[in-house]
């Protein structure tokens, strides 16, 4: 089973609930936490461990100038401006480059040849029992994280179980973690920010056939609207998180709340019973 | 000597544009004489790469001098190996006062 967390909007408590639901079912199973947030993943701060990492390739053309006509159809092919022809050179921008090697087909002299360039990495580690975090990084100045999402994903793969810190937003990045996988998990918090960009996230995970649950964090106990939402959209709400100082704390310092506070490990494998049970859950 | 200048509409009496790459309208003006023509950008709304793009449409035409607001990084490296001059234009006139300023040697050079 893959399950994602997700949001829409940043600052939710993604990281939190998606790395306290692998920390319990941890010590009960074998489970691997992947973080997908890779232009910022954060979930490795719950479990500072010791890292191994791979590098995550992609394609980029090398010219060959002693081939090279300056003809320019490699120029016009990008669809991303990666490449503009000169009349003496070719001068090209790898950061704007997707990889698709749309240029080595057109070119009619053969002078292109595709090379691997990193654009990131993905670290593993075991920071407990049972426990495999895989975390994928984007490195600055690239673009390309849907790559590297798909990449520290198929690493996952095969495993029983899969729980995914997803990136905040619904773009490609989202659209990526989300899909093909079993359950959803939305993490909202009782701001009119909070419920706007759920709305939005909540219609990504719909297209993608992806059934979909939501957790309320920071509740005061007033979050009305969001209940009506959940109601209107068919969304369960499978956990409340209330807005209390000593969860801050923890999280605040780095820590576990499953950890630290007794009853919350209860609620956390709860949380992972009633995704499970979700309507549509293979 | 054919220049370029950045501009809101398709014509010298539309305002300038400041931004190069997402400049609606490149206007082109032989020094030696000849009318003003116009190319609308077709990269003005796309989502990234324009820079560059845009800047190929001037290495087409030949141009040696372009006159706007301001040039990104990855622009400026192409237009840079190209060899066309930059001169920056920030006030709120017309694409034909840019113009006639930079014929009357008012423009300060960029880089």
């Amino acid at each position: 089973m893959r399950l994602v967390v997700a949001s829409g909007k940043g600052g939710t408590g993604k990281t939190l609930v998606a790395s306290n639901l692998a920390a319990v079912l941890a010590s009960e199973r074998e489970v691997v936490l992947v973080d997908c947030d890779v232009e910022e993943p954060n979930a490795h701060l719950f479990f500072p461990s010791e890292e191994k990492t791979l590098p995550v390739l992609t394609d980029v053309p090398a010219f060959d100038n002693s081939r090279c006509t300056h003809c320019g159809n490699c120029g016009d092919s990008c669809q991303f401006g990666a490449i503009v022809v000169l009349k003496d050179r070719v001068l090209f921008f790898p950061a704007m480059c997707h990889g698709c090697g749309g240029c080595e087909l057109v070119c009619p002299e053969g002078a292109i040849t595709m090379e691997k360039r990193s654009i990131g990495h993905v670290a593993f580690s075991t920071p407990r029992s049972g426990l495999v975090l895989i975390t994928g990084v984007l490195h600055e100045r690239e673009v390309m994280s849907p790559h590297v999402i798909r990449e520290a994903l198929a690493y996952a793969s095969g495993h029983d179980l899969v729980i995914c810190d997803a990136p905040p937003g619904t773009a490609c990045p989202v659209v990526e973690t989300l899909e093909g996988a079993d359950a959803c998990i939305f993490v909202t918090e009782p701001t009119p920010f909070g419920l706007h960009d759920l709305i939005l996230a909540a219609g990504v995970a719909e297209v993608l056939g992806v059934p979909s649950g939501v957790v309320i964090n920071r509740s005061m106990g007033d979050e009305g609207s969001i209940r009506n939402l959940c109601r209107a959209r068919n969304l369960p709400i499978l956990m409340t998180i209330p807005f209390d100082r000593g969860i801050a704390e923890a999280a605040n310092s780095g820590q576990l709340v499953t950890d630290r506070m007794p009853g919350m490990k209860d609620q956390f494998l709860k949380l992972f019973t009633r995704a499970s049970a979700l309507p549509g859950v293979r | 000597m054919m220049v370029c200048v950045t501009a809101k509409g398709p014509g010298p009496k539309d305002p300038a544009e400041e931004r190069f790459g997402r400049s609606p309208y490149f206007l082109f003006r032989d020094t030696e004489g000849g009318e003003w023509s116009a190319v609308a950008n077709e990269f003005a709304d796309a989502a990234g790469g324009v820079g560059p793009r845009a800047a190929q449409v001037l290495i087409d035409r030949g141009t040696r001098v372009l006159i706007t607001g301001n040039v990104g990084g990855n622009a400026l490296a192409v237009i840079q190996a190209a060899g066309i001059e930059v001169y920056l234009y920030r006030e709120n006139g017309t694409a034909g006062d840019a113009y006639q300023k930079f014929t009357s040697g008012q423009l300060k050079k960029f880089a």
